[in-house]
């Protein structure tokens, strides 16, 4: 590319007061408004802010990827000097993963799945710089191991599905830097895998950062993440940017309200419900076309000041000069910004009832049958799925116990189990003195139905959307509640949706009327409308955004101590576990390697797994120190699962062949911690803290 | 919290809903041209005692071309024909009187078109909603259980219909008719018979596309029996796709029956059908087209509008 200068040492990329429009069958949408940024050479700026406030937006714009309804409405984009809106389409296509790269959420889905890695390699230099075939092909090895993929050859030589998701993002992120270009955009590249997959990946991107001539802009929800990765940060809202600056200056010196909002309702893994209580922003992000005048965090901001703050538009007040330090805040110099809230919480701890739910050797195996010629001919047709091994834990009542483990752990069979969706292969779910292990819910007493209930995961899917939330919740109490007469019904569906703290007239909503916080209100209401015993959580805020996630988590905490439920929360989040669970369990490919009280799992000593985990854990506090501890390997699979420790083949204190031949026995660290693991056990409790507060000695003494 | 319960606004009325969501298919020029093309024969078929200038069955003058004039004896008696009191006598000419036009002509009997064609549009209008109807009465509950349950009553269920959807279609309706006798009503059940293994899979391929949902599991969580989950967690969600597929199906149905009828194998005569019009015109087609051509039309516009109703459906439902 001729237009642009090779030895350009001005911003690589400049946004100036760019503004961006969606046009819609109803009107026009500002999603981005005054955009300003600045990129200098190998520097990492970290966009993050929650859904819908236009970050993904700006990454389209600078791609210049512009649908039929999306058109800059004010404002330039200069890259390395040159405005992209003067270039053909022939020139951005070259522009395009030459100079400027981008990373995606989904690897799959950036990845050809009908060709082979080094075609798909092989043709970004082949096409940009129209080298030869074998110099294509040896660029994309090299690319390929600096990524840190083990045996590129092979890799080269496989179709996307055949390698597991954290090597698919590492061939996009190797993909992407093929033709060394100037600017990498990443936009959520680790949304999608699980934390331990997630700490590698975020890893080499911020190695790469320090090591390749590429600047990089990461988008990210997630503040712990920008930490890691980021040299500065601007944090979005509703289309805007709020505040900017380096990340120490953000982190610890933020001058926003809203910043502060995000950073006291996200969990942190060194933080209890009692040492440092969640705090939700109240309200919700303004809808575009409804924005406030003004300031558009105003109706949700604790400073608002009228007349003040919504007298027009704000422009970036400068804070620091010399480092960049901007808010977009009127108030910034009046407000008390020493953190708030850390001591204030009033002891929650509740005093546990008796046990509600015993599990015991639970197992639960599916039957893999294979109807191929090859294993009729062989004899064998049939494997199983080893999905739950050997469970055994105990709940009790108004206790929170926390199931943790990455994808693929058996979370999911296990709370199948339990709700009776299926059958347990052996061992007894004892719940209030019945074993309900072989009863399908089909089977079972309406008050064992009644007592056992679920909050789901996904927000779109909980609600059924050809039904109003009245109409649903009525079906659940009509169906628990022995209520029939339809005034009684609809006078405990308000009071319900009163308990999850949401305004009557949303009795005739219909779901896609509601926002993803409060679907899952309706989905929590849902689960208690028959005063359950004991209610299962599967992931109930972790497809929430952080502001809403914190007033959800609260709320379900809430009506737990209220009513003294049981509450089996689902999660693979370490901070949040850390936050609200009483108990933990930890599960890796099926069994459970570790569990105790909260405080046990989270100090050591720690089953390695355990202790990898919280590694990886991405902490949004500048003042924390963590051992880095990244797990090799991907998960092995579960119908041929690893002989003996089935963490045997990640682990990083594996010590020796008798974690390859024998399952290891559980040692009872005291109290009821259990740790699944060969290391003696002296050995294990001399392990030291992975997080420890900057300044602490990191290894314990003993 | 019981004062507010009791200040709940109401939600609008069904009708209103109703009225709202086809008002949206404005935003569709296709939807609006494929709705005004079936409108205009829903019309046609409801006003026909008022709109036919004769009555079907007469034999009036055989194979006038397209605009004749109808012009007979002042004393001409015919039991079915028109009123006499709309004749008017002729001036130049004593003794005749015109009855009107023939504005399509009429047939090798006389019988004028234009008439057949308006009272026809009855018979398809009637029959083949009839049987579209009696055919999802069929499909769907066999496609929802079948999606959700999977297992062995799916494996019976794919199995019988794959069997019926692997024979050609036609000789199927040939086999069906032939057999059982020639009426109506055994048109009705060839259609459903042919057409619901159909309408089968496309329910159960949406049924095993929403049965992971969560809100299925919530319903299966609670105990919920299996009707209720078939046809009130389920169903209801695969309404939109299933109405587009209605109405392509629709046109699909009043070809098979105009086919039928043209094979001879449709309703019984002489009550008109567009289908059998066709197949008696056809010895003729080289020197009277007009005997086959406008049936021919008539069938053509109503499926046309059928399938544009249902693209601009689709339209508007991809939307939003």
């Amino acid at each position: 590319m001729g237009k642009f200068q090779a030895d350009w040492d001005g911003p690589v990329l400049e946004c100036k007061s760019l503004s961006i429009s969606y046009y819609t069958r109803a009107a026009e949408i500002p999603a981005v408004q005054d955009f300003n940024l600045a990129l200098k050479k190998n520097e990492t700026i970290g966009l993050v802010g929650e859904s819908g406030c236009g970050k993904s937006t700006v990454a389209m714009a600078i791609m210049r990827y512009m649908g039929k309804n999306m058109a800059i409405t004010g404002g330039q984009v200069l890259y390395k000097g040159v405005d992209l809106a003067t270039l053909s389409e022939e020139e951005l296509r070259q522009l395009r993963g030459s100079e400027i790269s981008m990373v995606y959420q989904e690897p799959m889905a950036s990845l050809n799945p009908a060709m082979k890695l080094d075609r798909q390699l092989m043709e970004v230099p082949l096409y940009h710089e129209h080298v030869s075939e074998q110099e294509a092909y040896d660029r994309a090895v090299k690319m390929l191991s600096n990524v840190k993929l083990p045996d590129p050859e092979r890799v080269m030589a496989s179709y996307p599905h055949q390698i597991s998701g954290g090597q698919q993002q590492r061939v996009v992120i190797a993909m992407a830097l093929l033709s060394e270009p100037s600017l990498l955009l990443l936009d959520e590249p680790t949304t999608a895998l699980d934390v331990t997959v997630e700490a590698g990946i975020v890893e080499l991107i911020a190695e790469l950062a320090g090591r390749i001539q590429t600047s990089m802009i990461y988008i990210s929800h997630n503040l712990g993440l920008i930490l890691e990765t980021c040299d500065r940060i601007n944090v979005m809202y509703s289309g805007q940017v709020v505040e900017e600056g380096s990340v120490s200056e953000v982190f610890d010196k933020m001058r926003h309200p809203y910043t502060q909002g995000l950073f006291s309702a996200i969990p942190l893994p060194t933080a209890d419900k009692n040492a440092r209580p969640l705090q939700a922003i109240r309200g919700q992000l303004p809808l575009p076309h409804a924005r406030p005048k003004g300031c558009y965090f105003g109706p949700r901001c604790d400073h608002f000041r009228d007349g003040l703050c919504d007298g027009g538009p704000i422009s970036m007040q400068t804070v620091d000069e010399a480092s960049g330090h901007g808010s977009r805040c009127l108030r910034w110099t009046e407000i008390n910004w020493t953190r708030v809230g850390a001591g204030a919480g009033q002891d929650v701890h509740a005093d546990f009832g008796e046990s509600v739910l015993n599990v015991e050797h639970m197992k639960k195996y599916y039957e893999l049958k294979d109807t191929s010629m090859a294993a009729m001919i062989k004899g064998g047709s049939s494997r199983h799925v080893k999905a739950n091994e050997s469970i055994s834990f105990l709940a009790r009542e108004a206790e929170t116990v926390a199931i943790v483990g990455e994808s693929g752990c058996g979370k999911s069979t296990l709370a199948k189990v339990l709700m009776g969706l299926e059958t347990a292969t052996e061992g007894t779910v004892n719940f209030q003195g019945k074993d309900l292990s072989q009863v399908p819910v089909q089977q079972r007493q309406r008050d064992d139905v009644k007592a056992l209930q679920m909050v789901f995961q996904n927000p779109f899917d909980t609600l059924n959307p050809s039904h109003t939330v009245g109409s649903q919740l009525g079906r659940v109490i009509r169906k628990f509640g022995g209520i029939t007469d339809g005034e009684a019904v609809r006078r405990r569906v308000l009071e319900l949706l009163d308990i999850v703290k949401l305004p009557s007239d949303f009795y005739f909503r219909r779901p896609r009327q509601l926002s993803g916080g409060q679907k899952q209100r309706v989905g929590i209401a849902r689960a208690f409308a028959g005063n359950p015993t004991m209610v299962v959580a599967d992931e109930p805020v972790s497809a929430l955004d952080v502001s809403v996630a914190a007033a959800v988590t609260g709320l379900l905490m809430d009506i737990q101590r209220t009513y003294r439920t049981t509450l089996l929360f689902i999660s693979h989040d370490l901070s949040l576990v850390r936050y609200l669970a009483d108990r933990v369990v930890v599960m890796y490919l099926g069994h459970i390697v570790e569990q105790g009280t909260t405080e046990e799992i989270f100090s050591p000593p720690y089953h390695p797994y355990t202790e990898a985990l919280l590694s990886a854990v991405p902490i949004a506090d500048t003042s924390i120190e963590k051992k880095r501890i990244i797990l090799e390997g991907s998960l092995p699979s579960v119908i041929n699962p690893p002989k003996g420790c089935v963490f045997h083949t990640r682990c990083h204190r594996k010590i020796g062949d008798i974690c390859q031949s024998q399952v290891p026995p559980q040692v009872d660290m005291g109290g009821g911690h259990r740790i699944l693991c060969h290391i003696p056990e002296d050995e294990l409790k001399a392990m030291g803290p992975v997080i420890v507060q900057k300044g602490e000695p990191q290894e314990a003494a003993e | 919290m019981t004062d507010s319960a009791l200040q709940l606004s109401k939600r609008p009325s069904a009708a209103t809903r109703v009225l709202k969501a086809i008002l949206l298919l404005r935003e569709s020029w296709v939807g609006m041209l494929g709705a005004a093309l079936v409108l205009f024969w829903i019309l046609v078929a409801v006003f026909a005692p008022v709109l036919a200038p004769f009555s079907p069955n007469d034999n009036l003058v055989p194979i006038a071309t397209p605009g004749t004039e109808f012009v007979t004896d002042a004393n001409w008696q015919s039991g079915k024909f028109v009123a006499k009191d709309s004749c008017t006598p002729i001036e130049d000419e004593p003794g005749k009187v015109y009855c009107g036009t023939f504005w399509l002509g009429t047939d090798n009997l006389g019988r004028d078109i234009l008439s057949r064609i308006i009272w026809g549009a009855q018979t398809v209008l009637i029959f083949a909603p009839m049987a579209t109807f009696f055919a999802y009465l069929v499909g769907i509950p066999m496609g929802l259980w079948a999606g959700y349950s999977r297992g062995r009553v799916d494996a019976i269920f794919s199995f019988i219909s794959n069997v019926i959807l692997s024979y050609p279609v036609l000789v199927l309706y040939v086999l069906i008719i032939t057999t059982i006798d020639r009426s109506s009503m055994n048109i009705v059940a060839a259609v459903v018979f042919a057409s619901a293994p159909g309408i089968f899979r496309i329910v159960r391929g949406l049924a095993m596309d929403l049965r992971p949902r969560e809100y299925v599991f919530a319903a299966e969580t609670r105990g919920e029996p299996l009707w209720y989950v078939l046809f009130m967690e389920i169903l209801p969600n695969a309404r939109g796709p299933l109405i587009v597929d209605a109405m392509l199906r629709l046109g699909y149905v009043i070809i098979t029956i105009g086919t039928l009828a043209f094979l001879g194998l449709g309703l019984p005569p002489p009550d008109p059908d567009w289908g059998r019009m066709i197949s008696e015109g056809r010895q003729m087609i080289q020197v009277f087209p007009h005997i086959s051509l406008f049936p021919c039309l008539a069938i053509s516009s109503l499926v046309l509008g059928f399938n544009l109703l249902a693209d601009g459906l689709r339209e508007i439902s991809l939307r939003d």
